[in-house]
Order: structure tokens, then sequence, then C-alpha cells
């Protein structure tokens, strides 16, 4: 008998779980490409705007830690807008799926249901990967139809297509493996997530140190972006080249992964990881006396690592400020909306501070929709029976969110005015003026959180996809994205993030009072919605 | 004859915790053999190395003749297995994950499976998000059933059921058991054990500290006699193998030793006996026994447990 034994009745069994779901994801994937697609015609009329577009996305080394521009054409513009996002989500989509069908189904015990069937030891973890690459391989001929039926060129939306998915190819590979490392689910995504922001991050860098053309429309990488899966999606450049032959990165990248991660499975114990379990303490410390300590220990790890990525975030914007000051054209109009101002440093670091609040907004939905999780996986129902009221255990998740949106506004304020000061000079005037701009961005982030929290006290059951399309509805009317997308001006109002524009122009008290006023009556609503309703499991 | 389960010197170690210790375990053909032991006393370790969930680190395991860990697919052709805590996919219903379990054991009978839905009372329509632990159960309990199976691994099956629903999975055994299947269960309800075991293993600390047939083990116990005698009862508490004794209104209670059982009952002939009862041990007796010297020899097996607990979980 074979470790695959199986494999295809659970493939078929994931299908089964997922066709909803993966449906969804490819299909939001794909109608994202098509839209921004669609933008970049309409908003590139003449060719003159598509050169001077071009080159602002070229020539701006912060622009190129998101893009690398392959030229001066509509398509090339549309993925130097659009490659990093949506190759991050196609690979987001592809760890979780791997992920779920692996080291979850493991931890909830189901997996040992299956394997006492004439089920083979590594079949899960094939027939896992075997969805999430089929998948990719839905998604890549779509993404490329959304191209082409904005009247791109047929070979470069099929070269854009093949390099978002082989991120997710790539990712199905880094997940695989990962769920042979660690012993839970959560720790499987959050090592996944982990590669993939260092991916990130790598092949950015490269782009950054790279170079430009002579006519400034063409960008290069230095080396560093061929060390990362997403750096290989810049380098097949889609519509400038076509490079087919990266693919086979990809192809052996996940192969060996995922070849790895089925030997491994096939040796193992069930249930156990590679990576050692550690033993904890046999008692609870001081902290951990009340809803506030267990709140603050269930986020601890996770906060952690969005304090690391605030202040990694907030060095390497500070160090780009001083290229900021001599942008012009194109680049200088933009920024001046975003910012508000003309002095175009001022604006850049408005605009980065609002990058920063809704980086703490995600963190503060992702805190408070933990309280969701613990009711859904009824982990609260004991903890509500004891002497601890429902109103002082929601408020306990809020208060932690907001006390750590703090922490991390005022680590990346902290980061950015320290190497904003190196850059260009003046660092105590950065500070205090970074950190009041930063932290002008939280009563956004309070609203965000109160939101949350009303919405899974109001609608349990739909509270988490709500609260992430709230979130991503605030980010896209906030002024960051809703210039790009050409939005106007009061669209970006109603975005929680749409109403300061410090240090660029004075922190607005009305705007932070009204803000405040909305987060009080949505979290008096969610308090009060929370205590009356039943509990909801499942 | 070879036996259905056959384990020898069994070594699983958890990092430094072992687990199992030379754990010996036989389970002949056609028996229903009772699997007992304090939590923590790595049952549920067992059973996932008889299934090839687990690597052992040493000693031997065979199962219906074959290597669990090698074979275990073609192994698990011919065994079922019922886990204590079911844990079910949220969003297919009860009925798509008997279906889907029956296939990947390769094969059951439909029209056992439409029988045991009824018997059990399950509504296999409902999404498993909604069942409760009971019903998750039951849905195991399909499962398992509605396939031929020869071998039986059940892990404390009922749980989460209730005393009727316990009464029909009693009925279910016996029925396995009459036409001819082996059957392992674990189980904490000692009266469930008594009235379907044939068998039992004791196990603790990782071994096996008793193991045969229920005559062979009341044998080792005491039996309680209650006895009325003519003459009053002097000087019994120094009589060998006699504990326990109390006496009131000329009527002694005490417990004793098997192998004392004749000597002591001489004893009390020459006393006139007016009335005399015995009762042998029961299994709870029994058992009692072997978890208060386990709590007493390691204090930790609470702690083990859990330990054992979180490699799987």
């Amino acid at each position: 008998m074979s470790p695959l034994t199986g494999t295809g009745m659970l493939f078929w069994l994931a299908v089964r779980r997922d066709r909803f779901l993966l449906s969804a994801w490819v299909l939001a994937l794909t109608v994202f490409l098509f839209g921004t697609t669609h933008m970049s015609v309409v908003g590139l009329p003449t060719h003159r705007d598509l050169l001077s577009e071009t080159h602002f996305m070229a020539a701006n080394p912060a622009m190129r830690l998101l893009s690398l521009s392959a030229g001066a054409s509509v398509g090339a513009y549309a993925m130097s807008r659009s490659y990093v996002t949506i190759a991050i989500l196609a690979a987001v989509m592809s760890a979780f799926t791997v992920v779920r069908h692996t080291r979850q189904n493991e931890e909830a015990g189901r997996e040992e249901l299956l394997r006492a069937g004439v089920v083979g030891p590594a079949a899960s973890v094939v027939a896992a990967t075997l969805l999430a690459l089929a998948a990719n391989a839905v998604l890549a001929p779509l993404l490329a139809v959304a191209m082409i039926l904005n009247g791109q060129p047929v070979g470069g939306s099929l070269a854009s297509g093949a390099a978002i998915a082989g991120v997710g190819v790539a990712f199905t590979g880094v997940a695989a493996l990962a769920a042979q490392l660690s012993s839970t689910a959560r720790g499987a995504n959050g090592l996944a997530m982990g590669v993939l922001g260092v991916a990130f991050m790598v092949s950015g860098i490269g782009n950054v140190l790279g170079h430009v053309d002579s006519r400034g429309l063409v960008a290069f990488s230095a080396w560093p972006t061929w060390l990362s899966p997403i750096g290989w999606g810049f380098e097949i450049r889609p519509f400038g080249g076509d490079h087919w032959w990266v693919l086979s990165l990809f192809a052996v990248f996940a192969g060996g992964l995922i070849v790895a991660a089925a030997r491994n499975a096939a040796r193992r114990d069930l249930g156990r990881g590679l990576l050692p379990v550690q033993t904890g303490h046999a008692e609870a410390s001081r902290l951990l006396d009340g809803p506030f300590g267990l709140v603050w220990r269930l986020q601890r790890t996770a906060f952690v690592s969005w304090l690391i990525a605030a202040l990694g975030s907030g060095l390497i914007f500070g160090s780009v400020s001083g290229s900021a000051r001599s942008l012009s054209g194109n680049a200088q109009q933009w920024y001046e909306r975003v910012g508000g101002s003309s002095d175009m440093l001022a604006a850049f670091i408005t605009s980065m501070v609002q990058l920063a609040g809704m980086m703490a907004g995600i963190y503060v939905v992702q805190v408070v929709l933990r309280l969701r999780e613990e009711e859904a996986r009824g982990r609260l129902e004991p903890l509500l029976g004891s002497a601890v009221s429902r109103p002082r255990w929601a408020l306990s998740y809020l208060v932690t969110a907001g006390v750590g949106a703090i922490a991390l506004l005022v680590a990346f304020a902290a980061a950015m005015a320290f190497t904003a000061g190196q850059a260009v000079g003046g660092t105590s005037g950065f500070l205090s003026d970074v950190t009041t701009a930063a932290l002008a961005e939280l009563p956004a982030v309070v609203v965000l959180a109160a939101c949350v929290l009303a919405l899974l006290a109001v609608l349990p059951r739909w509270s988490v996809t709500l609260s992430w399309l709230l979130l991503a509805a605030s980010v896209l009317l906030s002024p960051t994205f809703g210039t790009s997308l050409r939005l106007p001006e009061w669209a970006l109002k109603v975005s929680p993030f749409g109403h300061q524009r410090a240090p660029a122009l004075p922190v607005s008290w009305p705007a932070i009072a009204a803000l405040l006023a909305v987060a009080v009556c949505l979290t008096a609503i969610g308090l009060v919605a929370f205590r009356r309703r039943d509990l909801i499991v499942g | 004859m070879s036996g259905a389960i056959d384990v020898r010197g069994l070594v699983k170690r958890f990092g430094a915790k072992v687990a199992l210790d030379h754990l010996d375990l036989t389970v002949e053909e056609g028996q229903v053999h009772g699997f007992l032991g304090p939590n923590g006393a790595g049952k549920t370790t067992t059973t996932r190395i008889l299934l090839g969930l687990l690597h052992k680190d040493g000693g031997s395991a065979t199962v219906l003749g074959m290597d669990p860990w090698r074979d275990a697919a073609a192994l698990h052709r011919r065994l079922a297995y019922v886990p204590g805590e079911v844990s079910l996919w949220p969003n297919l219903t009860g009925g798509e994950v008997i279906d889907m379990l029956g296939s990947l054991h390769g094969g059951f009978s439909r029209t056992r499976r439409a029988d045991l839905i009824e018997r059990l009372q399950l509504d296999p329509t409902k999404k498993c998000r909604a069942y409760s632990k009971g019903n998750r159960q039951k849905v195991a309990l399909v499962a398992a059933f509605a396939t031929n199976a020869e071998l039986y691994l059940l892990d404390e099956p009922t749980s989460g059921l209730d005393p009727l629903m316990a009464a029909v999975f009693q009925d279910l055994v016996r029925e396995v058991h009459a036409a001819g299947s082996t059957v392992l269960l674990s189980s904490h309800i000692l009266s469930e054990v008594e009235t379907l075991c044939d068998h039992v293993t004791i196990i603790r600390a990782g071994r096996a500290a008793e193991s045969g047939s229920f005559a062979d083990l009341r044998h080792l116990a005491r039996t309680t006699v209650v006895v009325k005698t003519a003459q009053p009862i002097v000087s019994l508490a120094d009589t060998p193998g006699v504990y326990d004794v109390r006496v009131k209104q000329g009527h002694a209670e005490f417990s004793v030793d098997a192998d004392e059982l004749n000597a002591v009952l001489e004893r009390l002939v020459d006393l006139h006996i007016q009335s005399l009862t015995t009762s042998p041990p029961t299994l709870e007796e029994l058992f009692m026994r072997h978890y208060q010297e386990a709590a007493v020899d390691d204090p930790r097996a609470v702690g083990d447990a859990r330990a054992e607990a979180g490699a799987v979980r």
C-alpha cells in the first residue's frame, strides 16, 4: 500500500468543503484585477499621461517597494498598481487552504477519523496541495481574461495571470511544509504568513535598490528580488518581455517543498510537529488573573509581530522621506491630494501616517474579532460562567485592541521620525510632529474596533465577513487609495481614515470629537446587544 | 490461534515522558475485551499505535496479523474505529460524513446504515456544527458499525450518549460479537464493561497491571462476606486473609482473599452459621484499587494525560 492511498477521496472532500469559499476567492481576485486594469485604461487617456505615470512608478524608490515597472504600457502600469496586492492575496488563499485541510483537520481530531479509514499518511497533504494548486490553475487564466477583456495583449495578460498564480503555487508549498513544522493550525498559518512577509520585504528591497533605464520608464531590480517568490513574479516582466522560463522557479520551489512535506507526513506521528511544543507554567502569573490578562495573553504573540512590522515599516518609510522632497509632476500631484499640502515632505509623511493608521486598523479588527472566535469555538461559555459580566469581557477586548493600537502607532511614529531625521535632519521636531499625527489616527482606529464589536453583537454569524469587508471599504475609501481610484472628496470622508491630514495640516479636533462620539455610540450598542443575545457556538 | 491484537513490550515516549512502558495486551479473536485504566494511563496512546497513527518506540504490536504502521491502509479495511472525542466538518451534514467515512473505509452496508440511523435516532440531514457531543458520537458510531469490520476499536464511545442510546450501543456490540467480530472497548463506564466484556486488561502508568477473564480477576480479589452465626464471632480479625471486619448485632461483615475463603468458612461453620451471603468483588472494587494505587504511585498521572492529549490535538 502507498502513503498516498485515499488522496482522491480526500481531494473531493476538500473540494466539497471549499467549493464556495475558493470560488469566491478566485472570483474576487479576478474582479479586482479587472477593476484596476479598467481604471488604468480609463485613467490614462493620452500617451503623455501614460508616460508620466509610468515614470512616477519606475523612478520613485518608494513606489518600487510595491512595483517594478516593465515599460510604458497600460498593461504594465496596471500590473505595477495591483500585482503585489493580488499576488499576496493569492498566497494567503493558497496557504490558508493548505493549512485548513492538513494541520487544522489534525488539530481538531478529524484527521484521526479519516486516517482510521483506508487512507495513507501523506494523502491529506497531497490532497490539500492539489486543491490549492487547482485553485491557482483556475485563477491564472481568469486573471488573463480579466486583462484581455480590457483590450490588453494576450501574451502579457497570460504572463500576468501566471505570475500571480505562481506566487499562489509557491505559497502552497510553503504552507504544506509549515503545516508539518507546527503542531497547530494557528502556528502553521502564522509561519506561512511570516514567510510571505519576508518574501514581500526582500522583493521590495531588491526593487528599491535597483535602477531605471535612461528614459525612466523601465525599472530593473537588484539581486535580492530573485530570492523571493514575489520577486519571481516581478521578474516574469509581464508586458515587458514575458520571461516564461521564470515560471519553472515556482514549480521547482513548490514541488520541492510539497515533496518534503509529504515525506515528513508519511514518517511522523499524527498530531506532532517538527517544532517542539513548549510546555508552559503550571500556575498562572499575576497578569493572568482577569479578563484583560487573558485577552492580552491570547494576543501577545500577534502583537509582538505587529510591533516589529510597525517599527520596520516606520524605519523604511522614514528613510525614503528624503527623496520625497524632490518629487515632481504627477507624483507631486498625487501626494498633494493625499497629504493635502504642497510641502512634499509633509505630504509624504502624512500619507505614510495614514497608512500606519490603517495598519493599526487591521490589528484592532483582528483583536476584537477574536472575541467572536472564542465564542464560536465554545471557549467563551466557561468564561462567562465565571463572575465576570459579558460587557466586561467585551470591553477587555476593545481596550486591549485600543492600547495595542496606541503602541503600534507610537512605535511607527518614533521609528519613522528617527530615520526621517537622519535623512533630512531635525529628529526631535519630527518626533513630536509624527507622533501627534499618528495618535490623531487613533479615533478612526477606535471607530473600526467599536464597529466590529457592534457587528459581532448584532450579527454574530456574519460578523467576521462583514468586519473584514468594512475594513476593506475603509481602506479603499481612504485618501491613500481613494485618491488613486480618483474618488470624489466627499467619498473619502466616508472612511474613518479620511478626516486627518497631520502633520501637513493641523490636527482636526472636531473630527476627533465626532469619531470618538461615533465610537462611544457603537460600543454602547455592541455592549447592550451582546448582553441581550444568546451565545452562538459554531 | 493468533490473537486479533498482539502487543508485546510496547514502548512509547513523548519527549522525556514515557507514555507506554513495556505494555502487553493480547486480545483473542472473537473476544469483547475491556481496556481500563485511569486518565493518562496510556489507553488512547495504545489505541493510536494500534491504528498506525503513532510510531512505537519499542516492542511489537500486531493487529489482525499485520503491522499497524506499515500496513495501515490495508489493515483499516478490516477494522472500524470510534474515538472518544468526535470532531466533524462543520459544514457537512451527518449523513454526508457517514457516507464519506464509509467509503474511506472501503465500503459499507446501506441497509445497515439506515437501520443504525433509526436505532440511534440520528438526524442525518443536520449540519455537523449543529450536533451536540452525543450526536457527533452517534455519527461516528453509525459510520463504524455500518462497516462489516473484523475488529472494532472503541475509545470511550459512549461518553456523550444518554442511557437509552448507551443501551442501543450495547446491543450493537453484542450483535457484532455474535457475528464473530473482535471488540476492544476502552471505557470508564464500568457497568458497561461488566455487561459487555468477557476479558479485561487494566492498564496503569503505561503498563498492564492486570489482565484476564473476569473469573480470573475476581479470583485475585477479595470476596465480601456477611454472616450471622449462633455463637458470637471473636478473633476473626487475626485470621490470615481477612480484612475490614465489622461486627454488629450478631452479624459480621468482612472481606477475604479468595485463597483463604475455604479456611475462613471452615472456622465459621464451627460457630454454627445461621445465614451467609457472599458477594464477588465488583469491577468497580477491582478498578478502584488500581486507580487508587495509581494515584499514590504517580501523582503526575493527570499531567501526563494532558501531555498525551496535547500531542494529538
